[in-house]
């Protein structure tokens, strides 16, 4: 009993793991004002980065670097468009989701069936991972599950008690005052998007340096979307991520706990798309005025406009 | 110093539209080479097989021609709900309830009726289904206001898994010795071809009426008056007293309806049976979201770029044989030009001058 709540509370938390990623660089881009729907592009890039890189390097971490340097190069056509160009956010958002998947498949296709002969390396922390139970759900997993609760705690602080986390949030709020305070929200905007870009890249590699250890065509399997229902499940907070995240990464578990029971494996498949409506519908019965919604949020901004 | 000069665009011309229009695909099809270029494919060699294979011979032609018929109809429908800026992403799944409904139709009622009401009650059926599934989203939206490109694409995840339990399960056909499809629909209920060809062109022309009767209504109607008022100003919309969840509703009819309709065409006029959700769409939903952006969102435009792009899967299929590129290459296409088209309308809604500015040095 001790041994299978240990392994599926793992397994939680592995599954868990990109969702809290791509979910904080989410906050961030949205906290700015910029609707980012190209996580799902963005994601995939990351993966077959990572995996590529990996494999002619054999070190994973080389491979993390570089989905992160891919991720956020390729979020900059994002945020030229919806930000230079004023152009819808949404549409901008699909095409770069689109751009991503392909990119990704063409480049991936030669890795498909090719798994790593290694891959990243669980820390386990000294005396802690010790503890019963506690110790090998929390303190023996992936660099990757460390660094998304570092990250979520450190861009909440940053969001919430910084000078620089006001002057993202106050581009999303109000990009007029802020421009009148000197600051140029063009500049801000773009480097939360590419941020966001960033956090998804890593979410990607987890993918397939971590959680598992191959490439395959369309391995995002939809994340990139629950994360923007994350997103707005985390009512913009990184903290609130941590929890919708690995509420999430425990659905995803219970199907390979339900399927022995003779459920449909396809149905179970449905259940993180069918609890993603879930949320956003329980989201929604909730005070719209305590959602916490950026203001701004999808609005292009014009520079100079009254 | 050199600088750029932003200003608004007041009098937009056709020929504008058209010289956006160009430029943005000419520069798009640049920046496919490039792609192609560092993933070690001859670029010219690529886009001339492209569209060799799709525009190039009579067996290339009909094959466009068979794949724009969804594309007509699915991005037909998706003008319209872009227009009021309502992001259905959801087509790829109501197609699939449109073949789901349309096969039950066919499937059950086929032996006892004649082809002449048996066709039509199954496109009915398919509409319905399409509808159904496209009023969830709608609802969600207005009541709810809930995201409906995150509502709708969950949606379309469900539904493939939806597919799939059915094909696996109830629905296995008892002819088809244990593989996941359905009966083969019965001769009444399979929409005929014309000759030499897989072009069913019974949808075709449902296809092509349809978006002319919308291309009116939303020109020449006050409902489509309403459409265009709420995507371009919903404060005034709003003043103006229009009711937003009919008119949301009506427009999710329309758009999941068609896709209906669409999926009808692809199960009893391709396929014949209702078998994996992949090979019943492969992708018909999304890519007609690019047919919507390239037709400027207007009806009428769609047929053209429904033909446009139909020709590039076609050839995008021609260059994975013969240049065995993966099939993720024909969204390369997509994205990009996807991309472009944005960029274009940038230029076309403003006016960008090089201009000397002689005030800062």
């Amino acid at each position: 009993m001790e041994d299978i709540i240990i392994s599926v509370a793992q397994r939680t938390l592995v599954a868990g793991t990109p969702l809290l990623l791509g979910t904080i660089g989410e906050v961030i881009c949205e906290r700015s004002g910029i609707l980012n729907l190209g996580v799902e592009g963005v994601m995939s890039v990351g993966a077959v980065t990572a995996f590529i890189i990996t494999f002619v390097t054999g070190n994973p971490w080389f491979g993390l670097v570089a989905a992160i340097v891919a991720a956020s190069l390729i979020s900059v056509i994002h945020a030229f468009a919806s930000i230079t160009l004023q152009a819808s956010q949404v549409v901008s958002g699909l095409a770069l989701t689109m751009l991503g998947l392909g990119i990704s498949g063409l480049v991936g296709k030669p890795y498909i069936g090719k798994p790593l002969t290694i891959k990243m390396q669980n820390w386990a922390i000294p005396v802690l991972s010790d503890i019963p139970i506690v110790g090998p759900i929390l303190f023996d997993r992936s660099p990757f599950f460390y660094m998304a609760i570092v990250l979520a705690a450190l861009a909440w602080f940053t969001l919430e008690y910084t000078r620089l986390g006001i002057t993202i949030r106050s581009a999303g709020e109000n990009p007029m005052a802020t421009e009148t305070q000197g600051i140029n929200v063009y500049r801000v905007r773009y480097w939360c998007v590419i941020i966001g870009g960033a956090f998804s890249g890593m979410a990607g590699a987890h993918l397939s340096t971590s959680y598992s250890k191959s490439w395959i065509e369309g391995m995002t399997a939809g994340r990139g979307w629950i994360v923007i229902a994350l997103t707005i499940f985390a009512l913009w907070n990184p903290m609130r991520a941590i929890i919708g995240a690995f509420l999430f990464g425990g659905i995803f578990v219970i199907q390979y706990l339900l399927q022995p029971l003779g459920i449909s494996p396809n149905f179970l498949a449905m259940l993180p798309y069918i609890s993603t409506l879930f949320v956003l519908f329980i989201g929604a019965l909730r005070d719209s005025r305590k959602m916490n919604a950026p203001a701004m949020l999808a609005e292009p901004y014009r520079r100079g406009e009254r | 110093m050199l600088k750029l000069k932003v200003t608004d665009r007041i009098d937009v011309l056709p020929r504008h539209s058209l010289l956006s229009l160009v430029f943005s695909l000419a520069a798009g099809l640049l920046a496919i080479s490039v792609i192609f270029l560092f993933s070690g494919v001859n670029p010219l060699y690529a886009i001339f097989k492209i569209f060799s294979g799709s525009f190039g011979s009579l067996y290339g032609l009909k094959e466009t021609v068979t794949k724009a018929i969804p594309l007509i109809l699915i991005g037909g429908g998706l003008a319209v709900a872009f227009r009021a800026k309502f992001w259905n992403i959801g087509a790829e799944s109501q197609l699939l309830m449109g073949a789901i409904f349309g096969t039950w139709v066919g499937l059950n009622w086929g032996p006892h009726l004649p082809w002449p009401v048996i066709v039509p009650l199954m496109f009915l059926a398919g509409f319905v289904g399409g509808a159904i599934w496209g009023l969830i989203p709608a609802i969600l939206k207005i009541k709810f206001s809930i995201n409906e490109v995150i509502s709708t694409l969950m949606l379309n995840y469900i539904c493939n898994e939806f597919v799939k339990i059915l094909i696996v399960g109830p629905w296995r056909g008892k002819t088809k010795h244990g593989f996941p499809y359905t009966d083969d629909l019965p001769l009444s209920a399979t929409l005929s071809v014309l000759p030499g060809s897989r072009i069913h062109y019974a949808t075709l022309i449902v296809a092509v009426v349809t978006v002319i009767l919308l291309g009116i209504a939303i020109y020449k109607t006050r409902f489509g008056y309403e459409v265009r008022v709420i995507g371009e100003n919903p404060d005034a919309a709003r003043y103006s007293g229009i009711d937003f969840f009919k008119t949301t509703l009506i427009i999710m009819v329309i758009s999941g309806g068609m896709a209906g309709l669409a999926g009808v065409g692809e199960a009893a006029g391709i396929h014949h049976y209702l078998s994996y959700p992949e090979s019943i769409s492969s992708g018909y939903g999304y890519t007609a979201i690019i047919v919507a952006w390239l037709a400027k969102l207007n009806p009428l435009y769609v047929i053209l770029s429904a033909l446009f792009f139909a020709g590039i899967l076609v050839g995008g299929d021609a260059i994975q044989i013969s240049l065995g590129l993966p099939a993720a290459t024909v969204q390369v296409f997509n994205g990009t030009l996807l991309v472009f088209l944005i960029m274009g309308d940038f230029f076309l809604k403003n006016r960008v001058a090089l201009q000397w500015d002689l005030k800062r040095n």
